[in-house]
């Protein structure tokens, strides 16, 4: 039995002339949860409804749970999945919209209430879809994503619309989630939260993979940095020229100096900076977050 | 298919849509057979398009279904209007992705969603026939119509074949609209493009030269509906001609839908 949840080789799809996704190969372990990120337009929901049988690639191959993507049959009754947001009958009650596709996925229906009540939406049950939030529409497409006590859950921007609250809700369900084993493939602009939840990351960039593996991997092999101020503005354009003429790349950057290099180097930089009469009020070495990172490897900002 | 077709009946039963369009049903035909025997001795005629219908034409085994059958195109109309709407907001909606993912046999959800329509089609038939035909009874004596042979063998096989013939037309022109709601993938856009084709364009082309009438496909199922040409209503198509373009339309949409929708990407 294959032990990764999802494993695609050289997957793409062109419309027209555009690639909107390259040979994307990457693998996400069984019981991880694995973030998926990438800027608009990269690709993200294109490779999710590949996965899901809802367009056909036009080249590569794939495989979830096992199985591969050209018989999506053989495995999405083990999937859920929410993508581009929830969609549901207006008219129809979070209760009805879910027993509607509890029926028609063969699942029972005795799951509908316990759903709605763990994503917070048991006393709107019987509530039309239309008179929902958006947070409460988001979460009820959480739950039709758990209907079937999916192996593998493929959620497309679950925190959308939900308040600090709700997002930290959803970070702690996918967590206990992928502990009772069911592996977790997420995208989300919330880069941060991503951050604190993903075991794994697949990052992309105009349809093309710049990064997958650990996420503990990618955050060590970033070089870290040191953020100094000095205690006027002016001094700014002083620290960083005692930051390259010690060979470090360093850059000005909201109202500080970023200078790369390890974190024992800050020693030394006071000492630079105090012997060129400058006062430091802030001298902060430490690791780039995953906001960072992706700003980086993508070219974003 | 099964499972597809018990989650699709989920959604036509809710109240809005089920008594809605139960209450058109009931009400129109009911001013249907109503209007037959009410307007009977009017001189602008007593049935579609100023047709008079006389007391011995009615007091004929078929006079009890006379209104059932006038409403019969009407019915195909309605089906047409909620197999559009069914079919076509699955992409306003969005929520195709959602049924594909629980059911990734795009064949079985057409035949799913088909059977559950169908048997929507059919209550509506149903509905329709209960209430033409008590109307009917009711207000024969008043109208001075003979019933005698209403409930005679004859009688109760023009009961047979009318419903079976309004079936046929009413599920064609459902299938029609299904057809347009998967091609159009708009509710609005496929309920306005059938009802003005229908209503307004075959009925401007069949006035501008009237052999087209043997070839539009409103105008056949309209046709199989009231039986053809021998009841007089839609002059000049023959049953079995209605019968035979009518399905053929039907195929070649239903052919070339099936096939849009197996191989379209959903990307909305």
């Amino acid at each position: 039995m294959s032990n990764t949840a999802i494993s695609v080789s050289d997957l793409s799809k062109k419309y027209g002339g555009r690639m909107a996704v390259s040979h994307a190969t990457f693998e996400v372990p069984l019981g991880t949860i694995c973030g998926f990120v990438g800027p608009n337009g990269s690709g993200k929901t294109t490779t999710m409804r590949m996965l899901l049988g809802l367009i056909t690639p036009t080249g590569g191959t794939g495989e979830i749970l096992g199985e591969s993507i050209k018989h999506p049959e053989k495995y999405l009754p083990r999937v859920g999945a929410m993508i581009e947001g929830p969609a549901f009958y207006p008219a129809l009650s979070g209760s009805e919209n879910l027993k509607y596709l509890a029926n028609l996925g063969g699942f029972s229906t005795d799951r509908v209430q316990y759903l709605l009540d763990q994503v917070g939406l048991g006393d709107r049950a019987k509530s039309k879809y239309k008179t929902y939030s958006l947070g409460m529409k988001q979460r009820l497409g959480i739950a039709a994503a758990l209907l079937p006590n999916p192996k593998l859950l493929m959620l497309d921007e679950p925190t959308n619309g939900l308040d600090p609250e709700g997002i930290q809700e959803v970070r702690s369900l996918l967590r206990a989630l992928a502990d009772e084993g069911t592996s977790v493939f997420v995208s989300s602009h919330l880069l941060s939260e991503l951050e604190l939840i993903s075991d794994y990351l697949v990052m992309l960039r105009k349809g093309e993979v710049v990064f997958t593996g650990k996420m503990s991997d990618l955050m060590l092999d970033q070089q870290p940095v040191i953020i100094a101020k000095g205690a006027h503005e002016s001094d700014l354009g002083a620290l960083l020229a005692i930051a390259q003429r010690a060979g470090h790349r360093a850059v000005i950057r909201d109202g500080a100096v970023h200078v790369e290099g390890p974190a024992e180097w800050a020693l030394e930089f006071n000492r630079a900076a105090f012997d060129a009469g400058i006062t430091l009020s802030q001298l902060t070495p430490q690791l780039p977050n995953l906001e960072e990172t992706f700003f980086e490897m993508t070219g974003e900002k | 298919m099964w499972r597809v077709a018990l989650s699709e009946l989920r959604k036509l039963r809710r109240p809005t849509l089920f008594l809605g369009t139960m209450g058109a049903v009931v009400f129109f035909s009911a001013l249907f057979s109503s209007l037959l025997f009410l307007l009977i001795d009017s001189p602008d005629g007593n049935s579609d398009r100023g047709r008079t219908v006389s007391r011995e034409v009615l007091g004929l085994a078929t006079g009890g279904v006379q209104g059932f059958s006038s409403v019969g195109g009407f019915l195909g109309i309605i089906a047409l209007c909620v197999f559009a709407a069914q079919t076509a907001q699955e992409y306003t909606y969005g929520t195709l992705r959602n049924i594909l993912v629980r059911q990734p046999g795009r064949i079985r959800i057409l035949v799913g969603k088909f059977i559950a329509m169908k048997l929507f089609a059919l209550v509506m038939i149903i509905f329709s026939g209960i209430v033409s035909i008590s109307a009917s009874i009711l207000l024969a004596p008043r109208a001075k119509v003979s019933t005698d042979l209403w409930f005679g063998p004859d009688g109760r096989h023009a009961l047979l074949t009318t419903s079976i013939n309004i079936i046929i037309s009413v599920i064609g022109f459902g299938t029609i609209g299904m057809v347009l709601g998967l091609l159009l993938r708009s509710p609005i856009s496929a309920i306005s493009f059938g009802v003005l084709w229908l209503l307004i364009v075959e009925n401007l082309l069949i006035a501008v030269k009237n052999s087209l009438q043997d070839w539009m496909p409103g105008a056949q199922l309209s046709a199989i509906a009231s039986g053809g040409a021998v009841r007089g209503f839609t002059t000049g198509i023959e049953y079995s001609h209605a019968l035979l373009v009518g399905g053929a339309y039907v195929a070649v949409g239903v052919i070339i839908a099936s096939f849009l929708f197996l191989r379209r990407d959903v990307s909305n």
